[in-house]
């Protein structure tokens, strides 16, 4: 067997396991330092109480986003060799300026935030929340850039057998990185929203702690409804842009074989990759695919048929995985829309409460949905047109790759199991009890 | 000097304070088990580390960083062709991580008991294992001219590889045990100062056999042979390792922290200055050698990354220094009986 399809799983597999964590950290930091400001700025214990509470579930989460994350950068260089030496004169950059910019900034100040509770007052211990807020943000931007190279790669030319940079400034201004940056971080945000939202109406639902939770449900509904709708409109930004830079991946997203204008939107189907058509549509819009991805009803959509057979993504997961994000994004803007006239009675709508504490999971699918249809969709590609994921690989045995996946399985699996369950224990023991 | 020889003391430099910084941690983590008899003890040793082991991790990740934006070649071969021990190093610190914050959410001593017995692992493993790694990378690893690797990765464990694990284990024992004579106090503090004393007298035979071990198993001395100045690493290193003991003595426990922080670097530095202009060499034919020459990225690669270095990693140093000097001082009972300790 192949070491490549493992290292592909492997990735895959310790990328989504990072991603169940991270967008909660950038969320969540930006919120608890606007609650802890809150707190520096009047005095109010409420805000302190949200502060400490939000930051426990904040600092579980964190830990596990942190840990994962080591492993991704050096499994470039363990499994993915020849693509390192192939770009790392391009992208290896932009990993080591998110360390050495960014991720030294929160990882050193978490630890002061953690433990300088007592060393700080309380603004310079707000703006430390900041700092980390920031930073990790910042992280964000460093990561979603390197991956803009792989998806749209600018700024290099081919000499001395590898991709060299000739054009710094091309790489960090990427339109596709920076789509994907504004599409990613309102969705973190959106995600940490739901959260807090959803852990909220457990204990409103309970009536305890009704001050801190009302209080952090309304924050969680600003943010959320204005990152709903934001999502949603850089989404479509996003789509415009993959229309015309990455036509395979737009086929696939809409399980599109025939070359045509006024192209439609198939609402289900079930692709059939070796028989090049859709076993089963239901509920075909004319011309919407040419709208939606040229603004257009009359543009010309390239068909999967028109695109050489080994340059074609997988189109099932591809499409499902766009049908899964863009349904579930529609859903909580509704949520968020119909939360917004409830704000002020929040407490007389159990039933609306109980809706969004079953929500924490939407956002959670609909951002690794996401994920697959940007990188399941970028495929035969590791770097778009330039370099198939087939000669990336790391020279190195199956078996080595096999055990490092079966480890990677049950350790990830294990720390997700004891990481929800100390999440929840935290969520249920709920924020101390008011103190003067 | 060349940008890329400039390079390749920056990336000799990272790997140093990365085992000075986080090597307290590994060393605390290691005599963990032994040195807390109780859960206070343990704590506080927890506690000592707890504001900076993360930032201190991050050393780890810029120098990864660098390695691949400096010597993608490097990156991709040396990660490739080490591919288990990194894996069993990486999935070390992930348990080191986790058990750090998950060990105090529930009081319960069998809870405790398993994150304890991570953090020792997660502490020992990489320690161990970082010396095994360099002190083979220091005899030459065997991969071809295509960067594939033909060696078994059992024989890293061969006796100079392993003596460089155990010289690690102790430098970095050392250094966390000096750790704790800062941050603890009362027994705690007291049993801190014998270890130091104890690894101390093991840790000079087990240094000198090792720079005699290098003079046979390695081509380190070349560069020592041809400019003589470079000695001045080696009598750096063992200078510092003696004030440490003599700081010790004295019970000036900062500067003992400080010498054996140079310990370390000089060790370090020891087998940079021996492998130049090789990052990586190769076993099998010295013309496959990886080099900051023929390893290295484009000029102008090296030129941004040169310039975002310069400018960031003083701020880090800057920033990371005022982190220690605001937990700088012992641990007390106010201290352990805050919510977000460990």
């Amino acid at each position: 067997m192949d070491p490549v399809f493992l290292s592909r799983l492997q990735f895959a597999a310790a990328t989504m396991f990072h991603f169940l964590f991270v967008p909660l950290t950038l969320g969540l930091s930006v919120l608890i330092a606007y609650m802890e400001t809150k707190y520096a700025r009047t005095g109010d214990r409420v805000y302190l109480r949200m502060t400490k509470f939000w930051g426990k579930l904040f600092l579980i989460n964190f830990a596990l986003g942190v840990v994962t994350g080591i492993t991704l950068e050096f499994q470039f260089g363990t499994n993915w060799s020849r693509y390192s030496e192939y770009v790392g004169d391009v992208f290896g950059s932009l990993l080591a300026i998110e360390a050495s910019v960014a991720f030294f900034l929160e990882s050193t100040f978490i630890g002061i935030w953690i433990f300088g509770w007592k060393k700080l007052s309380a603004k310079a211990h707000a703006t430390v929340m900041w700092l980390v807020a920031i930073a990790g943000n910042f992280s964000a931007i460093w990561i979603l850039l390197a991956n803009g190279f792989m998806q749209h790669p600018v700024g290099y030319t081919i000499r001395n057998g590898r991709a060299e940079l000739t054009d710094f400034i091309a790489l960090i201004t990427n339109k596709h990185g920076w789509l994907e940056i504004i599409h990613v971080v309102p969705a973190a945000l959106l995600l940490g929203a739901f959260f807090i939202m959803g852990v909220s109406a457990y204990h409103l639902l309970k009536k305890q702690h009704v001050e801190v939770f009302q209080r952090s449900f309304k924050i969680g509904l600003v943010v959320g409804l204005v990152t709903a709708l934001s999502s949603g409109l850089t989404g479509d930004m996003h789509g415009v842009n993959v229309s015309k830079t990455q036509p395979a991946k737009l086929a696939a997203m809409e399980a599109h074989w025939e070359t045509q204008t006024q192209a439609p939107i198939i609402l289900f189907a079930l692709p059939a990759a070796h028989r090049e058509e859709n076993i089963i549509e239901i509920g075909s819009i004319p011309g919407l695919l040419s709208f939606l991805g040229f603004h257009d009803f009359n543009a010309e959509v390239i068909g999967l048929k028109d695109i050489p057979k080994d340059e074609r993504p997988p189109v099932f997961p591809t499409f499902v995985g766009f049908r899964t994000m863009v349904g579930i994004g529609t859903l909580m803007i509704l949520l968020m829309v119909y939360g917004w006239f409830q704000r002020n009675r929040l407490m007389e709508n159990p039933l609306y409460l109980k809706i969004m504490l079953w929500s924490i999971p939407l956002p959670y699918i609909a951002i690794e949905a996401g994920w697959v249809v940007s990188e399941v969709g970028r495929q035969p590609w590791i770097v778009y047109g330039l370099m198939k994921t087939a000669d990336a690989g790391s020279p190195i045995d199956f078996s080595q790759v096999a055990i490092s996946l079966i480890g990677f399985i049950l350790v990830y699996g294990l720390l997700g199991a004891v990481g929800f369950y100390l999440i929840a224990k935290s969520v249920k023991e709920g924020p101390e009890a008011e103190t003067n | 000097m060349e940008l890329q020889s400039i390079w390749f003391f920056l990336w000799g430099l990272l790997w140093a304070v990365f085992f000075l910084t986080d090597g307290f941690d590994f060393g605390i983590g290691t005599i963990y088990p032994f040195a807390g008899k109780t859960d206070k003890d343990k704590r506080v040793m927890l506690n000592a580390m707890g504001p900076l082991w993360d930032g201190n991790e991050v050393w780890l990740i810029t120098a990864g960083g660098v390695t691949f934006a400096a010597f993608p070649k490097v990156y991709a071969t040396m990660f490739s062709a080490l591919y288990t021990p990194l894996m069993l190093i990486l999935f070390a610190l992930i348990f080191r991580g986790v058990s750090l914050h998950f060990r105090g959410k529930i009081d319960s001593p069998a809870w405790k008991m398993v994150w304890d017995t991570f953090i020792f692992l997660g502490s020992f493993l990489p320690a161990l294992l970082f010396g095994v790694a360099f002190a083979n990378i220091f005899q030459g690893i065997p991969f071809d001219d295509q960067g594939v690797y033909h060696g078994n990765t059992l024989k890293l464990l061969n006796p100079y590889g392993l003596l460089g694990g155990i010289l690690f284990v102790l430098l970095f024992i050392l250094h966390g045990s000096n750790w704790i004579t800062i941050k603890a106090t009362g027994d705690l503090q007291k049993r801190a100062v014998a270890i130091s004393a104890t690894t101390w007298k093991i840790l000079v035979p087990v240094a000198v056999l090792f720079l005699i071990a290098s003079y046979f198993a390695t081509d380190l001395y070349a560069n020592y042979f041809k400019y003589p100045m470079l000695f001045l690493i080696i009598i750096t290193a063992v200078a510092a390792l003696f004030a440490t003991r003599y700081f010790l003595a004295k019970e000036a426990w900062f500067k003992a922290w400080f010498a054996s922080a140079l310990t370390i670097v000089g060790c370090t530095f020891f087998g940079i200055a021996g492998l130049f202009p090789a990052l990586f060499p190769s076993s099998m034919d010295p013309e496959w050698h990886l080099t900051a020459f023929n390893a290295s990225s484009s000029p102008l690669t090296l030129k941004i990354m040169l310039g975002v270095v310069l400018v960031f990693i003083p701020l880090v140093i800057g920033y990371q220094i005022w982190a220690y000097h605001l937990f700088k001082d012992p641990i007390t009972d106010e201290d352990l009986g805050m919510d977000e300790a460990y």
